[in-house]
């Protein structure tokens, strides 16, 4: 018997497919994302909206609020860590958490290195926004991928960018010449041997869901269509006027994501989404997604 | 050609569809009630079942399912798919389809972490299978008349009641594709003789 193979870390990611992942800030929220239908629940101290305005050293959860969340739910339970935080990781692996995401959401500890995910037992998300991002966390050892996005600000365009960019980078490579992708490794500062496994295979060897701006049903269909394997919703669900109506709307409008009509019906009346943040508006230095390399 | 459904609402759909073209049937996706009628066996795949219940039951999938599985129609159902199937879930009180002579219960090796990769033996289907366990059910009991095809420590993990087949693993994350093929030969039988009625 095996603990923490690739397969067993990246079937689980597998298993969320056609899913939606939403953030939660405590027991109740978690239930109420249950009920809806998500697929897991991020535990978190403070949603991405709410970080962007509290300012400061973002940092993992209280393990109280990651501990009440898993006793809330049956569905599996995700928390993040900082970028390069080990103890973080080994603290949240420690207490059961079944995905970690390590996250530019939070304030990086190490602005040169990214955890070694092949080490933990525990399987690791990561958000990229190119191939080359998205290689590197593979070569690390994510077993899961996302886009950035730009998260917090409820503006669907950045997460839009990111995932056609990476489809876009995929589909190259697959019909590239096998003599031009240490070139193409080089130049995206990819690892060649997952270059060379995606091209085999075809598409990325990992689940790659998107995030980071999903404010709608609609905008959570978008990210279907382009090509997302799943989606998670952050700020959008809880900052909206009724959290459960609008997290079933989700759920539903990412199961049947070329059901035009059904997403009309699921989309009226869901109150004001969430105020939105013009990407141009935001000071580079305060763009999450710059975080992370 | 024998058509194979697989219950498109969430998880690993795709995988099973593969899986079923490989060993040369048809696979259909079938996301609504409607389509059930097409098929001559269905696949619950893995994913997580409290969603799958959730979509079941906003989509009025509940009966249409229940009926599919009373008219003689081979159902498989894998992790999430196990427990849709069976006939009692430790700690609920009501089941979810409620069609297979099994009690399951949710999560029954751990958490993440605890997940495993593990070599079986499967009666009828293969001395050696590497079998992959995510947050997996196990099969507490097994009714009468169910046969139970494989244990591992100790647990029952696959078991086939008529004409319903049931697993705590992952088939489909593995590219062998032994167990679909079965699943085929059983959805073909009840084919034949459903067709001699």
């Amino acid at each position: 018997m095996n603990t923490g193979t690739d397969r067993v870390k990246r079937g689980m990611a597998e298993m969320q497919k056609g899913g939606v992942i939403m953030d939660v800030v405590n027991a109740e929220q978690a239930k109420i994302a249950e009920e809806a239908g998500a697929v897991a629940v991020m535990a978190l101290e403070r949603v991405p909206s709410d970080i962007r305005k509290a300012g400061g050293v973002a940092r993992m959860a209280d393990p109280r609020i990651v501990e009440e969340v898993m006793n809330a739910v049956t569905i599996p339970v995700m928390a993040k860590a900082r970028i390069g935080h080990i103890v973080e990781a080994r603290v949240l692996e420690a207490m059961g958490v079944d995905y970690l995401d390590e996250s530019e959401v939070l304030t990086p500890a190490d602005e040169e290195y990214h955890l070694l995910k092949s080490d933990f037992t525990v399987p690791f998300v990561c958000g990229c926004r190119d191939i080359g991002e998205a290689a590197r966390r593979i070569g690390e050892g994510a077993s899961m991928l996302r886009t950035k996005g730009e998260p917090g600000t409820g503006n669907i365009v950045e997460a839009v960018r990111h995932m056609r960019k990476v489809n876009a980078q995929v589909r190259k490579l697959v019909h590239m010449s096998e003599d031009e992708v240490m070139t193409e490794a080089r130049n995206h500062g990819a690892p060649f041997e997952v270059l060379m496994q995606i091209r085999k295979e075809g598409k990325l060897p990992v689940v790659n869901f998107a995030a980071g701006g999903i404010a709608t049903p609609a905008d959570a269909a978008l990210m279907m269509e382009l090509g997302a394997d799943g989606v998670f919703v952050g700020s959008g669900i809880f900052k909206s006027e009724n959290p459960a109506k609008f997290a079933r709307a989700i759920v539903e409008a990412t199961t049947h994501y070329q059901d035009y009509k059904l997403i009309a019906e699921l989309s009226k009346e869901l109150g004001e989404p969430m105020k939105g943040l013009e990407i141009a508006g935001i000071a580079a230095a305060e763009r999450m997604q710059e975080r992370g390399w | 050609m024998t058509r194979i459904g697989v219950l498109g609402l969430q998880g690993a759909v795709r995988e099973h569809v593969r899986s079923i073209e490989e060993n040369g049937a048809e696979a259909v996706l079938v996301k609504w009630p409607e389509q059930l009628a097409d098929v001559d066996g269905l696949i619950l795949p893995g994913g997580e079942s409290t969603t799958m219940r959730r979509l079941i039951d906003r989509y009025g999938f509940l009966e249409p399912l229940r009926a599919f599985g009373e008219s003689g129609r081979p159902m498989f159902g894998t992790c999430a798919g196990l427990i849709l199937l069976a006939g009692e879930v430790v700690g609920y009180e009501e089941p979810h389809l409620g069609l297979m002579n099994i009690t399951v219960e949710r999560n029954s090796f751990g958490r993440q972490k605890e997940s495993f990769e593990a070599d079986l033996s499967i009666k009828g289907v293969a001395d050696l299978y590497n079998a992959v366990f995510i947050r997996a059910p196990h099969i507490v009991a097994a009714g009468e008349g169910t046969d139970v095809l494989s244990e591992w420590d100790g647990r029952i993990v696959m078991a086939r009641d008529r004409h319903y087949l049931g697993c705590s693993f992952h088939p489909e994350l593995t590219d062998d594709h032994r167990i679909t093929r079965f699943f085929i030969g059983m959805a073909e039988e009840a084919k034949a003789s459903l067709a001699n009625l």
